[in-house]
């Protein structure tokens, strides 16, 4: 919560909005890469890139 | 009640902390030293306890601190500033970046973007306290480097450069300290980043980027003036835009570094320079040391050019320096030659370990708004001599473990001992009192030897350092001794300024010379201080001084009394790729590991000879 707090605080301070949506993305894909770990994900995440 | 402050920086490179105490540092250490891990980015959790338990006594009936008697703690960096930067990068060079992406978004995702939960934990492993008071402090990154710079130097008032890699958006400013505060005045923005074209002739050159920096500036002096001076005009025609305000441009289709896994894209490289990037630990052929000189006037053309818009925009005399690139004291030096201020002091943790000092600093005088005082005598750091220090029992005990052997002499022999030893050829391992603050070891934990002994520099190169030969070592010199052997400059008590050697101590080279590849020429002796004399005469000089170091000056005195010169080899007291000693057990261990004859553990004498594990061996 306290990250999403700052995280709004920030975006509306540097007047970002627009990164919001990168960043759930890049928060998807972050998870999706910290779980390629495991092979079978793996091909999964390249189609994304 | 004093204010406190503890300084972190992290997660990058060279992670360290401070303790600040009513705007005076008091203790400041790099986690390395600790882990014995050479530039550790992690949380630095030893660094922390030492400065908490370590630092907390030295105040005033001192006992250790907890976090919770921490004013605040501040970080040296905002990290969303920074992601926000690499999102933006990402975009902009989209597709280009997606390995890059690959690489820092599960770095990102699972921990940076939390940096208050990993500083809150991290300052848990160091100790118990109540996290709901904790109050944590994000300065940017280039206002830490500038608040190191500026709150501990002689001036009240100055102009300060900051130059590095990168910080968020910034990769250097121009700002003007006055009192308390400071005024940011003017921002390089990545990708444009001196430091980090520096960084791409170092990778391009063979060397490590981040650490490798250091060995471009000293190759530098190898390469041919005329051929530097046609490779440099190359850089300035595609790759690099220097403009007269110091600011720069870099053409992105040379570098990789902001989307890429790499610093350069090596084909345009050479096909503009006509030669490969050097593969590490091969060859150092010409082109690579011309590359390197063209890479170091360019980074001294434009720190000049820094520096002239800075005195320009403050009209202040007095200049302070910070970040990474202000520990190349070839370029500092050719920023004094310009004449544009009348004093110029560097913080001696120029790298983003001193983030940790000026982010509490800033904390202190920014954000806490508390006033000033300009420090009393040469600057507000102590000598630099501000890490952690060992008690005679703690030496006793090490030596138990090791079944080490070992003779205590009062100081009133110490020091005329140690210079008997040294006068004779041994080489010493030095470790006294307080570790150094920041990279370079300034005579309390260094290895020192005899630099007018012609051989002195291969031998404790081959048998101790075991560095790459092309690099002299640098030499320490008392203060009021300075002008002896030395050309007239400044104090460079940091190890940060060049010393050109004077010409009546310059010897003739041999008719072959210019034969020589350069870890050979090197070795030709050309003055009468060889070990400590580069091929162009100068020296990465280190001015002692009696009021910050009365130990290492004291030594100094006594070699000068029995041999004449007042001059010593001073490199610091490691191997190569590892961190300096800290402790006593890690300067034992190095003396074991290595060809050092003797080690002086604060009284303590050990000589390698009388050694069970020497003994064993001879």
């Amino acid at each position: 919560m306290e990250f999403l707090k700052d995280l709004l605080g920030f975006l509306k301070e540097r007047k970002k909005w627009w990164l919001l949506p990168v960043i759930a993305a890049l928060l998807l894909a972050g998870a999706l890469l910290l779980l390629s770990g495991g092979a079978a994900v793996t091909p999964f995440v390249y189609t994304l890139f | 009640m004093a204010t406190k402050i503890l300084g972190i920086s992290a997660f990058y490179h060279d992670s360290a902390a401070a303790l600040i105490v009513d705007g005076k540092v008091v203790f400041a250490m790099q986690e390395e030293r600790a882990t014995r891990r050479k530039h550790d980015p992690s949380f630095p959790v030893n660094a922390v306890q030492a400065c908490l338990a370590q630092g907390g006594a030295r105040l005033p009936g001192g006992g250790a601190l907890s976090v919770d008697d921490l004013d605040a703690v501040a970080f040296y960096e905002k990290p969303l500033l920074k992601f926000e930067r690499m999102l933006e990068t990402y975009y902009a060079f989209a597709p280009r970046g997606a390995a890059q992406f690959t690489v820092s978004a599960p770095v990102w995702a699972r921990e940076k973007l939390f940096m208050k939960r990993l500083l809150r934990e991290g300052l848990a492993e160091a100790g118990p306290y109540d996290q709901a008071r904790l109050k944590l402090l994000f300065p940017e990154h280039h206002l830490s480097h500038a608040a190191s710079a500026f709150y501990p130097s002689p001036f009240s008032e100055a102009a300060i450069v900051t130059v590095d890699g990168a910080g968020e958006w910034a990769c250097g400013s121009i700002c003007r300290g006055s009192g308390a505060g400071i005024e940011m005045l003017r921002e390089q923005r990545f990708p444009h980043s001196l430091g980090l074209l520096y960084s791409a002739i170092t990778h391009y050159t063979g060397f490590k980027v981040n650490s490798g920096e250091y060995k471009v500036m000293g190759l530098a002096p190898y390469g041919d003036p005329s051929r530097a001076e046609t490779l440099k005009r190359k850089l300035l025609a595609e790759a690099v835009e220097l403009k007269a305000d110091g600011s720069l441009w870099l053409n992105q289709e040379y570098f990789d570094y902001a989307a890429g896994l790499s610093m350069t894209r090596d084909g345009k490289w050479e096909a503009l320079l006509g030669f490969a990037r050097r593969l590490p630990e091969t060859e150092l052929g010409a082109d690579y040391c011309d590359l390197a000189l063209a890479g170091q006037r360019l980074a001294e053309e434009a720190l000049v050019k820094l520096g002239a818009e800075a005195r320009r925009l403050t009209g202040a005399r007095d200049l302070c320096l910070a970040g990474g690139v202000a520990l190349n004291c070839a370029a500092n030096s050719a920023l004094l030659r310009a004449g544009l201020f009348d004093r110029v002091w560097i913080q001696p943790a120029a790298g983003d370990a001193g983030g940790a000092v000026g982010a509490a600093l800033a904390a202190h005088h920014i954000y806490f708004g508390r006033p000033r005082a300009v420090p009393e005598g040469a600057d507000g750091m102590s000598g630099a001599l501000l890490g952690p220090e060992f008690t005679d029992a703690q030496v006793e005990a090490m030596a138990a473990s090791h079944g080490a052997v070992w003779e205590k002499v009062p100081d009133e022999a110490l020091f005329g001992r140690t210079a008997d030893l040294l006068a004779s050829g041994r080489v010493v391992g030095w470790h006294q009192g307080r570790a150094e603050w920041g990279p370079r070891a300034l005579g309390n934990r260094s290895i020192l030897a005899d630099a007018r002994q012609p051989g002195m520099q291969e031998r404790v190169n081959l048998k101790i350092k075991r560095r790459e030969g092309f690099r002299p070592f640098a030499p320490s010199v008392t203060a009021e001794r300075a002008a002896d052997y030395f050309q007239p400059g400044p104090a460079s008590p940091y190890m940060l300024l060049l010393g050109a050697v004077k010409e009546e101590l310059r010897a003739p080279l041999p008719p072959d010379y210019e034969q020589l590849p350069p870890p050979r020429k090197v070795l030709v002796p050309r003055s009468s201080l060889p070990a400590v004399t580069h091929v162009d005469y100068t020296a990465r000089l280190q001015t002692v001084h009696r009021e910050t170091n009365p130990r290492y000056h004291a030594l100094l005195e006594a070699f000068r009394l029995k041999t004449g010169c007042a001059v010593l080899l001073n490199t610091s007291f490691n191997v190569r790729g590892e961190p300096i000693v800290c402790s006593p057990e890690d300067s034992y261990k190095c003396f074991m590991g290595t060809g050092l004859d003797c080690l002086v553990i604060g009284n303590y004498i050990f000589d390698k000879a009388a050694q069970p594990a020497a003994k064993a061996e001879g």
